[in-house]
């Protein structure tokens, strides 16, 4: 059964003039477990907005979004968090860690929100998470001491630390250099790889997309498959070759 | 699991934010430590009113009886001391002294002096809160003395030449019939600028005559009564004692101050407890305001945080129990430094000349616990507006930026 299944998704919003802004039009999309899918465009193509419908942050207007083969919608909100906070996890791109805590606090607060025992041994978890990422020897340390990379890489660790079924990674190298960012799609495609975890990454760099099994494109709401010799052509084009 | 997590999230937060949380909760700290400690302050002040009431008028209820002869005055005789222990009797009252006043010469190495006498029995030392100094008060077996026995205060003392207890000192009384008297006790009574003397009525009736220049000395009965049967035993004892006294001259009326007193605490407890629900209003508008803006400048984390998971209750509790928690902790310290400087307070350079305080009032634990209470439902009031304003948080525009 997929994880995911959007059938003829929408996603409009009301501008203040009264005219209906059109964000996603009738996106078709299935995802296998353990599949790891790229979605490409330009800015304001509605990646954003499609990884926020399918992380359960926003909701659609229109169609249908099944998770695990139920349907998301009428579910409360109260059942939606917990839903969001026990299948997804989230990578952004300017990391969004939280400031005046250490590395080892900042993986540790996903597990606020889970279980008792996850809970009780947030702090031992959050440890053997940053290890895993390559962080053993930064446990401590504050956020705005570490370089982008590490910075990533904690987000990534937590991001992981629930053992989510299904990542979004929006625009994950975005802050980086292309060598820093290599290094953390390494890690994060073994991760994902080692726990049989769901990778949907959002991206506007087609190196990064190329790492993908599937993927598609996003313009203007519309969302198509992306096949290599249209990446290889895309690639050619941003190159200017 | 879900309340502690929440509670520690939110003790997380208040670590993470100190010198915010620190700096907001400045007012909340005075306002409580200003609460607790006034109204410690303001007891102590009251026990002190009540003290120096006693020590004049009696405890409350006292009650005084007073025969009066044909001309008018209570005086001195034997038949009006025996009416008077006769009710007192039947009524089992445990508490009582005669008691009045009289003006009678001292002959003092450095001459004579008229001294303001106070007549008392044993008793009456703590129904009046009398404080010894050295020696001691009066005893049952003084009555029963072959000379008259005198308690006295310091400038009395003085002018025999000091107290000694291994060797009380003596002083001869009276004009025409002299009489040796021996000082018992020295007490503390700064209020008078001249010397004083407390003295048995039963030497009075029997050796100390007063000065003819100021009259015969005066005489009545004090009882200690509970204050809630002061008003009907008045009564009775006005009945009963109007009914054994021919002609009916007597007079029995309260003689403590204790419903002043009660209206004095009145208008403390409520005055200070204004004052210090008012400074706490302005403390919480503080904390208020700052959670306001904190609010919004931490919208991003909040984000982040629903995209962990947290629920719109959580992320309410969260804003909410940040709030109550540093509120909780400030008004801890508050009251904790409240009873170190309290409870450390060296009375005899803080009190008034000629003010002592014999029962010190413990540190009053309901302020304490009002405080707490206090602070922590500031907490709460303040935090619920930035914790509405947590919940409507776009998420989407939060994490995007």
């Amino acid at each position: 059964m997929s994880v995911i299944s959007l059938d003829g998704v929408g996603r409009t919003v009301a501008l203040p003039d009264g005219e209906v802004l059109r964000i996603l039009t009738g996106v078709d999309l299935v995802v296998e477990a353990g599949e790891h899918i790229a979605v490409v465009g330009r800015s304001g193509s509605g990646k954003s907005t499609l990884l926020n419908l399918v992380g359960l942050l926003d909701r659609p207007t229109t169609g249908e979004y099944l998770l695990d083969g139920r349907p998301t919608a009428g579910m409360s909100g109260r059942r939606t968090a917990k839903l969001r906070g026990a299948t997804f996890g989230f990578v952004f791109q300017q990391f969004n860690l939280l400031a005046g805590r250490s590395a080892t606090d900042n993986v540790a607060s996903p597990l606020f929100y889970g279980s008792s025992r996850e809970f009780l041994g947030r702090r031992r978890t959050a440890r053997a998470m940053l290890t895993r990422v390559g962080l053993g020897e930064r446990l401590d340390t504050m956020p705005e001491k570490l370089s982008g990379g590490e910075q990533q890489r904690v987000a990534l660790a937590r991001s992981l630390v629930r053992r989510p079924r299904v990542l979004l990674a929006d625009e994950p190298t975005g802050a980086l250099d292309v060598d820093t960012g290599s290094a953390v799609m390494d890690v994060l495609e073994e991760l994902v790889r080692e726990d049989g975890t769901t990778l949907i990454t959002i991206t506007h760099d087609l190196a990064v997309a190329a790492r993908a099994d599937r993927r598609f494109r996003l313009d203007h709401g519309v969302l198509s498959p992306l096949s290599d010799a249209a990446l290889q052509d895309a690639a050619a084009d941003r190159s200017g070759t | 699991m879900g309340v502690l997590a929440a509670i520690t999230e939110a003790w997380q937060e208040v670590r993470v934010h100190r010198v915010r949380v620190v700096l907001s909760l400045v007012g909340v700290f005075l306002a409580v430590f200003a609460m607790t400690t006034i109204t410690a302050v303001g007891r102590m002040g009251a026990q002190m009113l009540q003290e120096s009431s006693d020590r004049s008028q009696g405890r409350a209820a006292t009650l005084q009886l007073d025969v009066y002869s044909s001309d008018g005055s209570s005086t001195v005789d034997a038949e009006s001391m025996a009416t008077l222990r006769a009710v007192v009797a039947r009524h089992e009252i445990a508490w009582s002294s005669l008691t009045g006043s009289l003006q009678f010469p001292a002959r003092f190495p450095g001459g004579t002096q008229v001294i303001s006498g106070t007549i008392a029995e044993p008793r009456y030392g703590e129904m009046h809160r009398v404080q010894v100094l050295q020696g001691r008060w009066f005893t049952d077996a003084d009555t029963d003395r072959f000379a008259p026995a005198l308690v006295v205060d310091q400038q009395f003392a003085d002018a025999v030449g000091g107290f000694d207890p291994a060797s009380p000192p003596t002083v001869v009384l009276g004009g025409d019939t002299p009489v040796r008297a021996t000082v018992v006790g020295v007490v503390d009574d700064r209020n008078t600028y001249s010397p004083s003397a407390w003295v048995l009525p039963g030497d009075v009736e029997r050796w100390i005559s007063a000065d003819p220049a100021y009259g015969p000395a005066q005489l009545g009965m004090q009882v200690w009564v509970p204050d809630a049967d002061a008003e009907q035993l008045q009564d009775v004892l006005q009945r009963e004692l109007t009914a054994s006294v021919p002609g009916g001259n007597v007079g029995v009326s309260r003689y403590d101050s204790g419903e002043e007193l009660g209206v004095v605490n009145l208008v403390l407890a409520y005055g200070v407890r204004g004052i210090g629900v008012f400074a706490l209003v302005l403390g919480g508008i503080g904390v208020l305001n700052v959670g306001l803006v904190t609010v919004r400048q931490r919208i991003r984390e909040i984000g982040v945080r629903r995209s962990f998971g947290a629920t719109s209750g959580r992320v309410f509790s969260a804003v909410l129990l940040e709030s109550v928690c540093a509120t909780a902790a400030a008004g801890a310290l508050a009251v904790l430094l409240s009873v170190a400087i309290i409870s450390n307070l060296p009375l005899s350079l803080v009190l008034p000349e000629g003010i002592s305080l014999t029962d010190v009032p413990p540190y009053p634990w309901e302020a304490a616990v009002e405080g707490f209470v206090a602070a922590t439902a500031i907490g709460a009031l303040a935090g619920i507006v930035p914790a509405v304003m947590a919940v409507r948080a776009q998420v989407i525009d939060a994490i995007r930026y």
